[in-house]
Formats: structure tokens, C-alpha cells, sequence
């Protein structure tokens, strides 16, 4: 099979930078340097000359039935190749994360607008996009189910004293928009006393947008028939082994036969965990025997790729008059869109963690997700964390306020600590620092205010749009915390595989790490060599090309690729370390009990011995390739959601010091101050970050991101009217990286990614209603929310 | 599609007579984000980039003339003295490279009612220069902006350049954008204080199908002005004044529900954007010396 070329120079499989940096130090990326150039190659980079490009035809409707599809006029198109719809699709016809419920190419209903109906493959992007628009499709347009509540035939809150009997038998009014209903998880947690009384209760109810992943790079691939048969894959994505075995059974092959390789990838952020293009360009590549380019432009995008869900969320605390807690009632709905995806296990964690980091003795929560006609939602960083982590932190400022008590003290007073119990009944058997992160937020110095000195636009609402002076302005400050599973919860086999090889290269000992672990951004390359330099004293790493041919390393996704597949390089490295430790004693011909591996030799600490790895490997190569897994969780009871869940949870805090324009409704962060225990920062510069970028992603939802929807529709599908933050509206940080050790994580890390992106937006909705004195209970906050109007 | 580049003027006009259809293009920053979006598919696009006529200003008869072809970066570098209305304007506009690229007339041959530079020149009272192979002439802004992305000219013609005088005092510009950076417009309001004239120019952005003057506005504070003295004395202005004129503004307004925002903010956005712009103006006149 012939390689795809990329027309850029640095192509990801040639990660063999000089780079030094063992675990703990800032070791630099592999391909930082190609990106910071612009010569990193990504997934739209792809390139074979013969290459056909391939096009999707999307459903205009959020939900129709389909009558026919006549493609003649498309395949009569001048270089078109190939027209496919869901009768050309040789295996299972719907694939899934979770549960196999979303069609390859829509079979006889859409259920989403953007879903995928039909393919055509041309010599030219532009001819199949032609060609596309001239496939007739004949729809009966259904009225769309647009709300969670609704579809579950809850329209009224769940009043959580109810019996859950009763609010869960779907309504015979709502359309089933799946066999089974639409209802696609119910997670019930159950604990303490089922009727509890309180001196002091709050009630509130609390809405969050859907929130887009907004990675820069859309989704592409290139798929290329190969000889025997089968076909082979390069795209960007974020788990290789599980597009697979997806694609797979969508095509009626064997997984020798479906090769994947990863392109160069533009940003995850989870939603490149579901299937995007993948199999519809392997199916184009395997009907017309030549290779297909996809590649999604950014309108596309947005149709591409699963969001993060939308919740409506109704909370009541009861706490003593001297603010402990003692019950929270919880009814949280996450809108899964049209397909399941990863929705069942954002269920999982919104229920789970859904009261927040706080000891509480009396819980009894619901959670519930929907099928809807909006758009899919699956994996997004927080992953079912970050919308109830609004709804928590608000309600806990709220009863601050009836207590008239400090947020921050409140929040001490009942905040985990190691040893604490999880409402699911989970002992939290490592540290969990949550008042110590906390506190130490509150004794950072607070930034100067507004307005001293001369107005420089950009420190102003508005910026250099000139809307303020100072006029309208005031201050506010708000705290947030929060915690996150880190990896794969409820029973999960979740493991990583490492292959690990060492040899002596042109005289130097090199180590090769392969893992199928896809590098997104987040700098899991670099980690990988910084541990194989760590264990085994070499400074030359080559991070192989991700890719099948080795063991699955399971998703990029939950924080968990430095734990997991860490785990996994760091096991294999040891394996191939007792190797060479053998070989030094079989020179030195006995037991030397302190041997071990440093600057590319083996040495000992009690005896002078340095052995070189270049005089005792000579050509021989050792290799060791093994599976890792983390200690097992449990699934969960279904009545009272009681079970060890999950493995390590992550902590992390955050002040948000904003200036709200109170009159026009525009907010300027100022400054976002963040703690987090990280366990060990393998690299600390990339922790930092991981913690900037969650936080700037979190301070979006709170102010800004938010797909809109009418009617089933998205009305934002760009980056015209999909803001994200720029540098003016991300503030400069402090902060402060703890390191109390998980002894059951490797290395005694913790995964850093997902937990900045759930406290940063509760505390920026906290500042601006400290700011504005308004209850705010909807992000994205929109300035009509501020000015009421 | 097609790609005509002429390098004169005479050319770029003779091109545009055979093909009224055919798209202009000079910074590219809307039509290229049209053609990237599927939503502007043109048989011709006519690249103005290499006329050199077009890429200069100058200062003709009192006015600053600005070729078609001078970008947003230009005018805030180069302009900010004498078209400070303008540049404050500019100033808004995407990104530094969109500002690099972007130009005035092309807001013009646009015409959205979100074009930042409109309620700029709607207040200072510029005029469009425009071109054909019949000749030329200079369009009044108020009356260039004719329904929403439609604009006065024939289809035969090109825009040569922008007369703005330079004002006789103070100048505002203040948009509303949901985040502080990069954003398209949900309200402008554009203010030109103009001693000399005795008069108050005002022009209002996305909050109309198309850009528009705030008349009423303009005729009560000019009134105002007039009847009081304030011109002369410098005087503050009353409250009442200013509360007045805000809503003046805002009742000019007629706006849509859109994603970018609701209708009601837009006006409520628009009299406090108004009584602000006045109140910095009205400070600048106060604190300038004496007008020649």
C-alpha cells in the first residue's frame, strides 16, 4: 500500500525531536515546534495524488421520514465516482458509542438536522458537492420533539417528594423517537433519610446551553483500499481501537482487515469520540477502489460532531442554621439529542457527582437523559460534571446567602476530605483537599480595581469597542469548586497497552514508545517520553506513530491518558528495565541489588558500575508489549446508585474576579485565580496548561458559548455567531498547582484536563451575580439576561 | 468560476460594464466568507487589489479622500487625527488581520446594517464616490444604504473612494458585541458633534434593515444646543438632555430578534450607548480650545 503523502513537511509519525525531560520536568513537545510553525500536519492536510474527495448529504429537517432518495442525477454528475446511501452500507447499518443506535446513513427516518443520508465521492470537493445537492430526497416532515422534559413526558418539574414510579413511565403524548422510548438513562441515588427536614432550605431551578467542543482542526480523514481487501484509515480522532471496532462492523470486516493510523489532530475535547466521517469515507474508498479524502469544512463541523448536553436542573438544599448540610434533592435532565452516544455515562456522572464535593448525609437525586430531535450529545471535557457543577455552586452561594454566611466558609464546612463518604457511598481513599484549595484562593491578593488611572479600553467591558468608561460598572467575586472522575467509571475494563522497545540507534540507546493513545493537543507524546526517559535512563524517546497495530489504549477522553496509558508506558518500561538489569548481571556475573538505568547506562549507587547500553545491547532490541489497568470499579445499584464508581476523582477550585457593565449587560473578566491538586504534575507546564485552557473553555460557557436551537435547528453553525473567548476576554491567572500523591495512581498522579473546565464557569456566574445582585440562574449569561431586557 | 485582476482603473471599469454580475473583491473578508460558506457562488470575481489608484488617500478640497482600497489598519494608523469617528470605528473590526484586509468600501458594497464603518460615516456625513465606464458620481451617505445588503449603485459601477471632511469637533463611536473582541455588531451608534455646522450628525448600526440616522436625535440636541447657548458657553448639558437624546436614538431604531440578540436590548443598548457617546463628547468639546 502506498503512504499518503501530507503537503506540509512535519507529519505527526515523526515525533523524534531531540527534546530531553524526564517525569516532573517541563520537557518540551515533540511537535511544538511544527506547530508553532505551521508545518504540522493535520487530518485536512492528508494527500494522495489519485485521491477522490468525498461529500455527505445532511438532512435539512430535525425530524422526517424518508419516502425515497433518487440519486441518478448526482451519479450522472461528470466525475462523480460513486453515490452511496444506507442500502450500500455492507454490515450493521447503525453504530454507537454506547448502545448501536445511530445509522450509519439514515435509514427511513432523520432524526437531527445534519444527519447523514447520502455520500458521493468526485474528483473535486466542489463537483461532489454538486453533485450532493442534485440527490432527491423525498421527506415527510414530523413535527420534532425539541425538550428533554417533554420527551420523557415530564413536563412539570419532577417534584423530587414524588415517587420516581410515577414521573418515569413515559407520556403517551410525547413521540417515541426510538423503539424503546425516548428515556435513554435514569440514575437514581439514594441516600439517608428518604423524608429529611432542615432549619434553613433552597430551592432553585438552573439552565445550561448546549456548549460546542469548538476544536480548530473539523474533522477529516483519508481512507485508502488496500490489497487484501480491507481498508486503511488515517483521521483524527480520539480512540482508535473504538472506530474500529465500529467501523468494522459497518463494513462486515475483520479488525486485520480495518487499519487505522492517527492523522494529526486539531483539538478534541471529546468530540472526536463518536464517529464522524469514518466509515462514510471507507465505504466511498472500498466501492470505488481509490482513495478518499473527507474533510469537514466548519459549518459542517457543527453538524459533525456530537455537543456537549444541554441540562434543566431543579435543586433543593436544607442545611442547619450554622450552615451544615443536611440533605440535597436533585432533578437533573440531560437533552441526548437524537442518539445515545455517550449519553448513559454522562448520566452516570452527572448523578453521581451531582451534589459537588460536599459531605452530605441525606441525597436523593435523579438524573435523567432524554432522546430529543436536537442535536446528538455525547462527550464534552466535564462530561456531565459541568452542568450540574453550575446548579451545586449556585445553590450554594444561594444558601450562603439565607445564612448569611461567607460562600467560601459555607463551603469549607462541608467540603470532602480523605476519608469522607460519596452519597454513592464511596470512601474517598486519597487526598481530596477541597478547603485547602479553597482557602488558599481566598488569601491570593485580589487585582486592583477598575478604573484607577487612565481607561484603557481593554481592561473595560466592551473592550476597544468603546461602549464604557467606567459608567455602569461594578465589581464582583465569585467562588467555585469542584470535583470530576478521572477515567473510566461504573465496571469499565478500562485499559491502556504499551509496547516498549530499546536498541542502540546510530550508537545511542534509543526507546521507541508505541501506544494507540491519540495525541489531540493535550501533549500526551511528550509524556510518554518523558516517562520512558525516567525509567529508562535514555534521553532519545521516538513516540511510534498511533496507530492498530498495537493494543488498544482506550479513549483520550476523562482525564485519563497520563494515568492509563502512562501506567501503561511506565509497566512496559519496567518489564524491559528487568530485562537489561538481567543482562548487566550476567556481565558482571552476580546480583547487584541497586542497578539501574541513568544516562543511557547501567549503573549502582553502592558499587562502581556503569555499563553502557550501547556496549550491552549491541544490536539486539528488547521489546515488552503489555496491558495495564487501573484497580477495578463497580457498577452501581440501580435503585440506590450505591457502588465504588470510580477510580481517583480530581479537585479543582476557582476565583473569578469580574467588571460587569451593569447597564449595557457586558461582562469583563478580570482575573481567574485557580487551585488544583494534581497528584504529581508529570509535566508541570502542561498542567498549567491543561488549567488555563479548562478554565478559558468554562469561562465561554459561562459567558458567551452556546449553540442555539429552534425548533430542532441550529441557528449559530459558525464561528461568526458561536463565540468562543479571544485574549480579550481571557484573563490573565494565578495559580497554584498542589501535588498531595494518589498512592494508587502511577507516579501518584491525578488527571489534570477536565476539572478547570467544571469550577471555572460556576465562578464566573458567581462574580457576576455578585456583581449585578441578580440570581443568574442560565449560562450562557447573556447581556439580556443582565439588563432584563 | 472566474478570476478577472486588472491593474488600472480604466480596466477594472470596462470589466465590470461587460459583467455587471461580477463580484468585486478588494480585502475579501465578506466575500470570502461568503464563497467559503457556499452562500455567494459568483460567475466572476473581479480582483481590485492590483489598482494602484485605489490604495492611497489624500486631503482634496477640505476632505479626506479614501481610496476603495486603504484598509481598516490604515485608517486607525494613518487617520486617527483626522477621521477620529471613523477610526474609533475600525478600531472594532475583527482581528488584526481582518483589519489589515478589510476596507471601508468594502462595508460599502456590503451594505449590511452590521458593517461597523456605516454609523461612523452616517454622522460624519460622508459621501461615496462611484465609477462606471459613463462616468462618475458622489452618492450622499444617507442616501447610499437603500434595503438590507443593497446599496445605490448600478451594476455597472465600482466604488472609487470616500469623501469625509474632517469635523469641526468631537466624535464617538461605541459598539455592542457579546464578547470584548472579534464580534460582530448587535447595536453601533455613531456621534459627530459639529460646531462649525451647528449641527449633530448620529448613525445607527444593526439595529434597522439598514444602517439609519437617528434625525430626531440630532434636531433636538442641535435645538438644544442652539437655544441654550452650549454651543458657546460650554456649558454641561443637562441630564435631561441627555436622557432625551438617548431615547431619540433608540426610538429611531427599529430592530429584529436575532441570534446575536433580542430587539428590546437593541434599543435599550442603543439610548445608553447614546447618552454616553454625548456625555464623552460633549466633555471633548468642553476641554478643546477654541475651534479655528
Amino acid at each position: 500500500m502506498s503512504t499518503p503523502t501530507r503537503t506540509p513537511t512535519g507529519a505527526p509519525e515523526h515525533l523524534t525531536g531531540p527534546g530531553s525531560g524526564g517525569v516532573g520536568d517541563d520537557a518540551q513537545r515533540p511537535d511544538g515546534v511544527l506547530k508553532v510553525r505551521g508545518e504540522f500536519a493535520y487530518g485536512s492536510d492528508l494527500w494522495m495524488e489519485d485521491m477522490l474527495w468525498g461529500v455527505t448529504l445532511r438532512s435539512p429537517h430535525p425530524y422526517a421520514r424518508i419516502r425515497s432518495i433518487d440519486t441518478s442525477a448526482a451519479l450522472a454528475t461528470p466525475g462523480v465516482s460513486a453515490v452511496l446511501t444506507s442500502d450500500d452500507v455492507p454490515g450493521e447499518k447503525v453504530y454507537g458509542l454506547e448502545l448501536a443506535d445511530q445509522p450509519v446513513l439514515a435509514l427511513d427516518v432523520v432524526r437531527y438536522q445534519g444527519e447523514p443520508v447520502a455520500l458521493v465521492a468526485a474528483d473535486h470537493p466542489e463537483t461532489a458537492r454538486l453533485a450532493a445537492a442534485r440527490i432527491h430526497v423525498d421527506y415527510d416532515v414530523l413535527e420534532p420533539v425539541t425538550d428533554a422534559r417533554t420527551a420523557l413526558g415530564h413536563p412539570t418539574w419532577n417534584q423530587v417528594h414524588d415517587s420516581t414510579a410515577e414521573v418515569t413511565e413515559l407520556s403517551r403524548e410525547s413521540a417515541h423517537l426510538h423503539p424503546e422510548g425516548n428515556l435513554v438513562r435514569h440514575l437514581k441515588v439514594r441516600t439517608g433519610d428518604p423524608a429529611p427536614t432542615a432549619d434553613v432550605v433552597v430551592v432553585g431551578e438552573y439552565e445550561v446551553g448546549m456548549q460546542d467542543q469548538a476544536f480548530l482542526g473539523p474533522e477529516a480523514g483519508l481512507a485508502v483500499p488496500a490489497e487484501d481487501g480491507g481498508v486503511e484509515l488515517h483521521v483524527a480522532t480520539q480512540w482508535l481501537h473504538v472506530d474500529q471496532k465500529q467501523i468494522c462492523s459497518a463494513l462486515a470486516l475483520p479488525p486485520e482487515q480495518v487499519r487505522l493510523t492517527l492523522a494529526g489532530v486539531g483539538g478534541a475535547f471529546g468530540g472526536r469520540e463518536d464517529l464522524s466521517m469514518h466509515v462514510h469515507a471507507c465505504l466511498l474508498a472500498l466501492r470505488t477502489g481509490r482513495p478518499v479524502k473527507m474533510s469537514y469544512n466548519r459549518e459542517e463541523s457543527f453538524f459533525g460532531h456530537v455537543h456537549r448536553h444541554p441540562a434543566t436542573m431543579r435543586y433543593e438544599h436544607g442545611a442547619t442554621r450554622d450552615g451544615e448540610l443536611v440533605y440535597v434533592k436533585a432533578a437533573i435532565y440531560f437533552d441526548g439529542g437524537a442518539y445515545a452516544s455517550s449519553t448513559p455515562a454522562v448520566v452516570g456522572n452527572g448523578g453521581t457527582m451531582g451534589i459537588g464535593p460536599y459531605v452530605v448525609p441525606n441525597v436523593h437525586v435523579d438524573c435523567y437523559g432524554a432522546y430529543t430531535n436536537n442535536p446528538p450529545c455525547g462527550a464534552m471535557r466535564g462530561f456531565g460534571s459541568v452542568q450540574t457543577a453550575f446548579a451545586y455552586e449556585s445553590q450554594m452561594d444561594a444558601l450562603a446567602a439565607e445564612l448569611g454566611m461567607d460562600p467560601v466558609e459555607l463551603r469549607c464546612r462541608n467540603a470532602m476530605e480523605e476519608g469522607s463518604a460519596t452519597p454513592t457511598g464511596q470512601v474517598i481513599d486519597s487526598p481530596a483537599p477541597v478547603a485547602e484549595l479553597l482557602r488558599r484562593l481566598e488569601a491570593m491578593p485580589l487585582p486592583a480595581a477598575s478604573g484607577d488611572g487612565e481607561v484603557d479600553l481593554r481592561d473595560m467591558p466592551g473592550g476597544v469597542s468603546n461602549t464604557t468608561h467606567g459608567e455602569g460598572v461594578r465589581r464582583g467575586v465569585g467562588y467555585a469548586v469542584a470535583y470530576k472522575n478521572v477515567a473510566f467509571s461504573e465496571g469499565y475494563d478500562d485499559h491502556s497497552t504499551a509496547r516498549v522497545r530499546l536498541e542502540v540507534v546510530g550508537g545511542e540507546p534509543t526507546a521507541t514508545v508505541h501506544t494507540a493513545a491519540a495525541e489531540v493537543g493535550q501533549g500526551l507524546v511528550t509524556v510518554e517520553q518523558q516517562i520512558a526517559r525516567t525509567e529508562l535512563g535514555v534521553e532519545r524517546v521516538v513516540v511510534h506513530p498511533k496507530d492498530t497495530s498495537v493494543g488498544s489504549a482506550g479513549s483520550t477522553s476523562a482525564s485519563r491518558q497520563t494515568y492509563v496509558t502512562g501506567g501503561a508506558v511506565k509497566a512496559a518500561c519496567a518489564k524491559v528495565r528487568e530485562q537489561v538489569v538481567a543482562r548487566a548481571e550476567r556481565l558482571v556475573g552476580r546480583t547487584v541489588p541497586d542497578l539501574r538505568l541513568a544516562g543511557g547506562a547501567v549503573v549502582s549507587d553502592s558499587e562502581d558500575i556503569t555499563v553502557p547500553l550501547a556496549d550491552l545491547l549491541g544490536d539486539d532490541v528488547l521489546e515488552e508489549t503489555l496491558e495495564w489497568r487501573h484497580r477495578p470499579t463497580e457498577a452501581i445499584d440501580p435503585e440506590t446508585g450505591q457502588g465504588f464508581a470510580h477510580v481517583q476523582y480530581a479537585f479543582s477550585a476557582h476565583r473569578a474576579v469580574v467588571d460587569v457593565d451593569t447597564e449595557l449587560g457586558l461582562v469583563k473578566v478580570v482575573e481567574m485565580a485557580c487551585t488544583q491538586d494534581v497528584g504529581k504534575a508529570i509535566n508541570p507546564q502542561a498542567v498549567v496548561g491543561q488549567i488555563q485552557g479548562g478554565t478559558a473553555q468554562g469561562l465561554g460557557l459561562a459567558v458567551m458559548e452556546e449553540i442555539l436551537i429552534k425548533d430542532g435547528k441550529v441557528r449559530n453553525p459558525s464561528f461568526t455567531d458561536y463565540l468562543i473567548p479571544t485574549i480579550l476576554d481571557m484573563p490573565p491567572m494565578r495559580i497554584e498547582v498542589l501535588e498531595y500523591a494518589d498512592p494508587h495512581a502511577p507516579y501518584g498522579l491525578r488527571g489534570v484536563g477536565e476539572a478547570p473546565n467544571i469550577s471555572s464557569g460556576p465562578a464566573v456566574l458567581a462574580a457576576i451575580r455578585a456583581a449585578t445582585g441578580l440570581p443568574l440562574t442560565r449560562v450562557p449569561v447573556r447581556p439580556e439576561h443582565i439588563t432584563g431586557t | 468560476m472566474d478570476f478577472l485582476q486588472p491593474v488600472t482603473w480604466a480596466e477594472a471599469l470596462e470589466a465590470k460594464a461587460a459583467h455587471p454580475d461580477a463580484v468585486p473583491i478588494a480585502g475579501g473578508t465578506d466575500v470570502m466568507v461568503g464563497l467559503n460558506f457556499g452562500h455567494l457562488r459568483p460567475a466572476l470575481l473581479l480582483d481590485l487589489t492590483r489598482v494602484a489608484d485605489l490604495r492611497d488617500w489624500a486631503v482634496t478640497d477640505g476632505a479626506v479622500r479614501l481610496g476603495a482600497g486603504v484598509s481598516y489598519a490604515r485608517v486607525i494608523s494613518e487617520l486617527g487625527d483626522r477621521l477620529p469617528g471613523l477610526a474609533m470605528a475600525s478600531r472594532t473590526i475583527g482581528s488584526p488581520q481582518i483589519r489589515n484586509r478589510g476596507t471601508v468600501a468594502g462595508n460599502l458594497a456590503t451594505a449590511s446594517p452590521a458593517g461597523d464603518a456605516h454609523p461612523a460615516l452616517l454622522a460624519a456625513g460622508a459621501e461615496v464616490e462611484v465609477a462606471s465606464v459613463r462616468g462618475t458620481r458622489r452618492i450622499p451617505i444617507d442616501d447610499f444604504y437603500t434595503g438590507v445588503k443593497r446599496n445605490a449603485m448600478d451594476g455597472d459601477e465600482l466604488i472609487t473612494a470616500v469623501h469625509v471632511v474632517p469635523p469641526s469637533g468631537p466624535q464617538q463611536y461605541s459598539k455592542i458585541g457579546t464578547r470584548n473582541a472579534m464580534v460582530i455588531s448587535v447595536a453601533a451608534f455613531g456621534l459627530a458633534l459639529h460646531p462649525d455646522r451647528r449641527a449633530v450628525g448620529t448613525g445607527i448600526g444593526s439595529a434597522a434593515p439598514t444602517p439609519r440616522r437617528a434625525p430626531a436625535a440630532e434636531e433636538f440636541l442641535a435645538g438644544e444646543l442652539d437655544s441654550s447657548g452650549l454651543w458657546e458657553s460650554r456649558a454641561e448639558l443637562p441630564e435631561a438632555t441627555i436622557a432625551r437624546f438617548g431615547e431619540l436614538v433608540a426610538a429611531a431604531a427599529a430592530p429584529i430578534d436575532d441570534v446575536r440578540g433580542s430587539a428590546r436590548y437593541r434599543v435599550h443598548a442603543l439610548s445608553v450607548m447614546a447618552r454616553r457617546a454625548l456625555t464623552w463628547a460633549w466633555a471633548d468639546h468642553r476641554s478643546a480650545t477654541q475651534e479655528a
